[in-house]
């Protein structure tokens, strides 16, 4: 059988951690969207690689890093402010499938928006000077820049938690989203909550897209697989819970970079499996609430 | 009274001349038909998917075959005609237009395909139905006896040939202890089978075979294992932007230190779309590299044929292979002075032909193209443009040898 030592066990369990990352990342702004609004954004996937595309571009442009790191960020979640505008919000309040429908037609429209500009074949994208290299972890060397997507995985989901629970804009986005009505009674002016909110999760989607464009091909496709890894991640958390899509996030990279060292066939299914076990002990996830899809 | 005379005649005559006229007209106008007719040539390549990049690159060098003949003349005053269709890289997909294009369409032959699958689903379509498929596209799977016919001709490498080539340059250059990282479809385990036979010979020794599924983007959790089991050779048994990501990510775990990265077929396009930092220094092999042009005078003109059509693009290895096969083809009409699927597919069997990159041949119990493989490394330093990207540090040249012999395949005749 398989020889696999503590040294070899721990970095492969930092890889899960380093892959649950952008799962994580990804499955946040999903679940946000979709906690607040009820909308199931297809496009997620859509602006992960936008998000990419223009990381790679902006830091060919600018050369600096870390100012990318800010302007993509803004940039995609300029995109989503408008899908929000003009695109989503005329169908609030007509059942979850009608902005599910729009925004699957939405990632289409991206993505061969992105083929005709960029070409099909995709770009080069490299890890940053700064990040190169790998780092000694006690057992063994791991590569820097996945330990700098877990750090900051680990910042951003701080950051976010903060605004949300510790700040007044936190505050009305919570109230809006456990009853709209009784906010708009107060005079809380609504859509404008709900435009914030969709700007944040495809702001924060972008982001993770730049993040993950040094470790993986930058091409018009690279949001579709990880958006169904991202689903798989929020079903397991929970729809609509954020340390539910934290807490899964991690899971499902973990799960996944285990069974690749023992089965690496069965790698890409594990993550399927464990979708169907959570769902048939919890049919919610792990902080879900029941019956938020009916 | 003399008009009316006159008008009889006329008549007469006119009936007489009409009369002729439509004893030959349906001759003629066959002759007129046929000179009319174009010949056309079916193209399935996958344009959308993965391997679109490199489709989309097939279609644009068969273009240039066509108009190549089409300028020569024709056969006949007949031009040639590319009908390209999207097989989405999905078998089933690849059948059905397939079959349009034989179907509806009448096609004359079928040229295309960009997977070892969807070109045994079209296999099948052209063979039951008796048309020349010449596939551009790497299996070994269609050089067997259960999976040919008459009509089948296979103009890119094989894999057992490809994977040979490398291992025979690589495996005493760079050493012998290996790991597989495998796509987990019939090309992938192609490869390995083709590594294995040509390293046997040499006393190599298998540390891991790792299998994944097509299309994975993440390869970071089989990294680990592969860099504790400290191989010296790591080879990649996949293809396209499975490849690409593999090689990335296998860069940014600093594998590339300890252990040297090999690759049964190296593209242009992922290298292109991947960059210098990445490929660095991987090995691998290619049916044809533009950068040859300097070695082989015709590999020269095919490029100055691209680059005339395509504002100075240079073909890439699987755009090439498009231009040889539909060219091939094309060809053989010219020699066999008609169109029928039988004529063409002897014609084919006596060509000898040298379109882009040395000498060619069908043989004859399998109609594999023998051909050269080109061994190239991904540069980094003293590029000149970005299309400069492998240096050709071995060229392994036709010879029947080096396939698997027509009894192995199940041929009966040899010859």
């Amino acid at each position: 059988m398989l020889d696999i030592s503590p040294q070899l066990f721990a970095l492969q369990l930092m890889t899960g951690f380093a892959l649950g990352a952008v799962y994580a990342l990804l499955a946040i702004g999903l679940s946000l969207i979709f906690g607040m609004l009820t909308v199931v954004n297809f496009a997620h996937g859509a602006f992960f690689m936008v998000g990419a595309f223009l990381g790679v571009y902006s830091l060919g442009l600018t050369g600096n890093f870390w100012f990318s790191l800010l302007l993509v960020p803004l940039m995609t979640g300029a995109i989503g402010l408008v899908c929000e505008k003009f695109l989503v919000r005329p169908l609030y309040g007509r059942g979850i499938d009608y902005p599910l429908l729009l925004t699957f037609g939405l990632s289409y429209v991206m993505v061969d928006v992105v083929r005709f500009t960029f070409g099909i074949e995709g770009i080069p994208s490299s890890t940053p000077e700064s990040l190169r290299g790998a780092v000694f972890l006690g057992f063994g060397h791991f590569p820097l820049y996945r330990l700098f997507l877990i750090l900051a995985t680990a910042l951003i989901v701080i950051a976010l938690w903060l605004f949300i629970e510790k700040t007044r804009y936190g505050l009305i986005i919570r109230a809006g989203s456990r009853d709209p009505e009784i906010c708009k009674v107060l005079g809380i002016d609504i859509s404008r909550v709900w435009l914030l909110v969709f700007g944040i999760g495809t702001a924060i989607a972008g982001l993770s897209g730049m993040l993950a464009s040094p470790t993986r091909a930058v091409n018009p496709e690279m949001g579709i697989p990880i958006l169904a890894e991202s689903f798989v991640v929020t079903v397991v958390g929970g729809m609509g819970s954020l340390p539910g899509a934290v807490l899964a996030g991690l899971l499902v990279g973990v799960v996944f970079a285990m069974t690749s060292l023992i089965a690496p066939e069965f790698a890409e299914l594990s993550i399927f499996v464990l979708m169907a076990l959570v769902l048939l002990w919890r049919p919610q996830g792990f902080f879900g609430k029941a019956g938020l899809m009916s | 009274m003399s008009s009316q005379l006159f008008n009889k005649h006329i008549g007469r005559r006119s009936i007489v001349l009409g009369g002729a006229a439509a004893a030959v007209a349906p001759a003629w106008m066959g002759v007129a038909r046929a000179q009319n007719t174009p010949i056309k040539i079916g193209f399935p390549v996958p344009l959308t998917g993965a391997f679109s990049a490199e489709a989309q690159d097939q279609v644009k060098a068969a273009e240039v075959a066509v108009k190549e003949f089409n300028e020569k003349g024709g056969f006949n005053g007949r031009k040639a005609e590319l009908l390209v269709r999207d097989d989405k890289l999905n078998p089933g997909e690849a059948a059905t237009r397939t079959l349009e294009l034989i179907e509806k369409d009448k096609v004359d032959f079928v040229v295309g395909s960009l997977s070892a699958a969807t070109q045994l689903s079209i296999n099948a379509v052209c063979r039951d139905r008796k048309i020349i498929f010449n596939s551009i596209s790497q299996s070994d799977a269609i050089n067997e006896a259960k999976d040919w016919s008459m009509y089948t001709f296979h103009e890119a490498l094989n894999p057992h040939l490809t994977a040979g080539a490398v291992a025979r340059y690589a495996f005493p250059k760079y050493g012998k202890k290996l790991v597989y990282l495998t796509a987990d479809y019939a090309y992938g385990h192609e490869m390995v089978r083709g590594f294995q036979r040509a390293g046997q010979a040499m006393g190599t020794q298998m540390l891991a075979d790792i299998r994944f599924p097509l299309g994975t983007s993440d390869f970071s959790a089989f990294l680990p294992r592969i860099q504790s089991l400290k191989p010296d050779v790591l080879v990649m048994c996949n293809f396209g932007r499975d490849q690409l990501n593999a090689i990335k990510q296998a860069t940014d775990f600093g594998l590339k230190a300890t252990t040297k990265i090999i690759s049964p077929v190296l593209l242009f396009t992922a290298r292109v779309a991947g960059g210098a930092d990445v490929f660095d220094g991987v090995v691998g092999g290619t049916s044809y590299y533009w950068g040859m042009e300097d070695k082989v005078p015709a590999a020269k003109a095919f490029n100055d044929k691209f680059r005339k059509a395509y504002g100075g693009a240079v073909p890439s290895d699987y755009g090439a292979l498009g231009y040889a096969g539909v060219r091939s083809v094309l060809q053989a009409v010219l020699d066999a002075k008609s169109t029928e699927s039988m004529k063409v597919s002897i014609a084919l069997r006596q060509l000898r032909y040298n379109w882009y990159k040395g000498d060619q041949f069908y043989r004859k119990c399998d109609h594999q193209s023998v051909q050269s493989v080109i061994i190239v490394e991904s540069k980094s330093k003293g590029m000149k443009d970005k299309n400069d990207v492998f240096n050709v540090v071995h060229i392994e040249n036709a010879d029947e040898k080096n396939l698997r012999t027509c009894d192995e395949l199940g041929h009966k005749v040899s010859t």
